[in-house]
């Protein structure tokens, strides 16, 4: 598949602005006392800030964005029209809560805004992931690892981001958000690795002999029924060599999950906070770099038929 | 049971002529629906909105090799992955025939369904951002103006060795449902679960069965004179021991 930025930043500014938000809820909910309700708002916004991102970039995705507001009629079958349902109804519930915060609510008021968030942020990370997930015959993505790693990347991208935010607002809380965000960026590696190494080992189940129907091992394409590209060629090949799409799974286990690793570390250790911002820009560069890789890496059927021009 | 109207493609017979390609795209680019986009037409890198394409293959290893002309286009599968995917519901399947359809004024352009076709028969119009598809000429196969002859797709009426069948496969006695029973027609890419409308006619080897009473002429083969019969191929015969 090609990758398609608009649809890369969305699905990495909202796992990393519902990260954000899931790690200041969890923090609250463990010791209520030590967040101060101006992080929790300031946080909140900075939240708001991502997924309105990610919901601009998703309409540069569309063709006629004017229409995009039909989108949510097939909630039914469409995990698409899910994720537009899910996702305002989240900055929605994250408004209230970090209003709440803002303007001093009761602890009655945030748990319940708090909840249905956390609800919504979960219900918004399945959405995105299944509709990936849930298209059998692109089989790289076809797993249930689709849905974990979504999970687990954006909540370890915004834990990491919590570690920056509270590095430049609140200090004695970023010790805290490091340590988590070390921990989930550890169990991301191993997800995404379980990922790769599944992929790596993948049988395609359609050939050209099941795309024509002959019963022959040996079939060649003469021409496609196109000499300049069509959508086809488009839309559904990255045009870049093996060896680029090895340095970029190279650069993202690099940039997304061992850099980040190592300065979340020396950043705990040495108690140089301002290392965990640095942290967070390597993993968040190296996530557009995976969901770049996890585009590149899908080869969809269609492709059989679209081998050689002429 | 409901009609599932479709197109059944012989590739025994199809020449790959891009015959019903153009057809298809003068039909389809002149509807009500609006013009089918193209680009560079007359450039370097000429490229376009088309609704069915023809793709050759090249099956065995020289000398032993077979040419395959096959046209591609929308299947209109019973099972469609398509459909379900769409978040407007601009992609459809008409419960009345079976065709599959795009709501040109609905489709967002998100090329979701595309990405949800395993056979590639889905393009986007890159002008008006809206999802093409076959549509099984819908505007034409119902149209009472026409003869009751012409009411048929473009590909179908324009193909020169007809090598495209249309009719409803849930009609047994239907042209195409006896032509996918009696000639083995298939379907594509059954690992899917699709269940493709549209069905191939393999290729198909046409061999000459010759007896040895064809390869000699036998005066009275049968004997029914009860006379005794010609000498046998090796010997002698009337033209070796006499002269005219």
């Amino acid at each position: 598949m090609r990758p398609a930025w608009s649809v890369i930043l969305l699905t990495t500014l909202l796992g990393a602005g519902q990260g954000l938000f899931l790690a200041l809820f969890a923090l609250e909910q463990l010791d209520a006392a030590s967040v101060p309700p101006a992080f929790a708002a300031g946080g909140a916004g900075v939240a708001l800030t991502l997924l309105a991102g990610g919901l601009a970039a998703s309409f540069f995705h569309l063709g006629r964005p004017e229409r995009a507001w039909r989108s949510a009629a097939m909630w039914r079958t469409s995990w698409l029209s899910r994720e537009v349902i899910a996702l305002p109804a989240f900055m929605g519930l994250l408004a209230l809560w970090g209003a709440g915060h803002a303007l001093g609510a009761s602890r009655h008021w945030l748990a319940v805004t708090g909840w249905a968030a956390v609800a919504a942020c979960v219900a918004l990370y399945v959405c995105t992931a299944m509709i990936y997930a849930c298209v059998k015959f692109l089989q790289e993505w076809h797993s249930p690892l689709t849905v974990v790693n979504y999970l687990v990347l954006g909540s370890a991208s915004g834990l990491t981001l919590a570690a920056a935010y509270a590095a430049m607002a609140a200090e004695p809380l970023a010790g805290i958000f490091a340590l988590a965000a070390l921990a989930a960026t550890v169990l991301g590696l191993v997800t995404r690795g379980a990922a790769l190494a599944r992929n790596a080992h993948l049988r395609h189940k359609s050939t050209l002999a099941t795309a024509i129907g002959v019963k022959h091992p040996r079939i060649a394409q003469i021409s496609q029924g196109a000499m300049g590209g069509s959508f086809n060629t488009r839309e559904f090949f990255h045009g870049r060599s093996d060896a680029a799409v090895r340095t970029v799974r190279r650069a993202f286990l690099a940039l997304a999950f061992l850099l980040p690793l190592a300065l979340l570390a020396l950043g705990f250790w040495l108690r140089v906070p301002s290392l965990y911002v640095a942290a967070f820009a390597a993993q968040f560069a190296g996530l557009l770099a995976e969901r770049w890789y996890f585009f590149a890496e899908a080869r969809h059927p269609q492709n059989l038929y679209y081998q050689a021009v002429a | 049971m409901s009609k599932q109207l479709a197109l059944v493609i012989d590739l025994n017979v199809c020449v790959g002529c891009h015959a019903c390609v153009t057809s298809c795209k003068e039909w389809n680019t002149s509807g009500e629906a609006g013009f089918l986009s193209d680009d560079n037409p007359y450039g370097k890198d000429p490229t376009g909105t088309f609704l069915n394409r023809v793709q050759t293959f090249e099956v065995g290893e020289y000398p032993n090799t077979e040419t395959v002309h096959f046209p591609k286009s929308c299947l209109h599968c019973e099972d469609p992955p398509c459909v379900p995917v769409c978040p407007t519901g601009a992609s459809y399947k008409r419960a009345e025939d079976g065709i599959v359809l795009v709501d040109y004024d609905k489709c967002i352009g998100c090329k979701y369904c595309a990405w949800a076709c395993p056979y590639g028969v889905r393009e986007i119009d890159e002008h008006q951002k809206v999802m093409k598809k076959c549509t099984l000429c819908v505007d034409r196969i119902y149209d009472k103006t026409l003869p009751e002859s012409d009411r048929k797709p473009a590909c179908v009426m324009a193909c020169p060795t007809n090598a495209r069948l249309f009719g409803d496969i849930h009609d047994p006695e239907s042209v195409v449902s006896r032509a996918i029973r009696e000639q083995g027609g298939y379907a594509l890419m059954p690992e899917w679960g699709t269940h493709p409308a549209n069905h191939y006619l393999p290729r198909r080897k046409t061999e000459v069965r010759l007896h040895e009473d064809e390869l000699q002429r036998f005066d009275n083969p049968l004997k029914v004179d009860r006379k005794l019969p010609k000498p046998a191929p090796g010997e002698p015969s009337l033209d070796d021991v006499t002269t005219w």
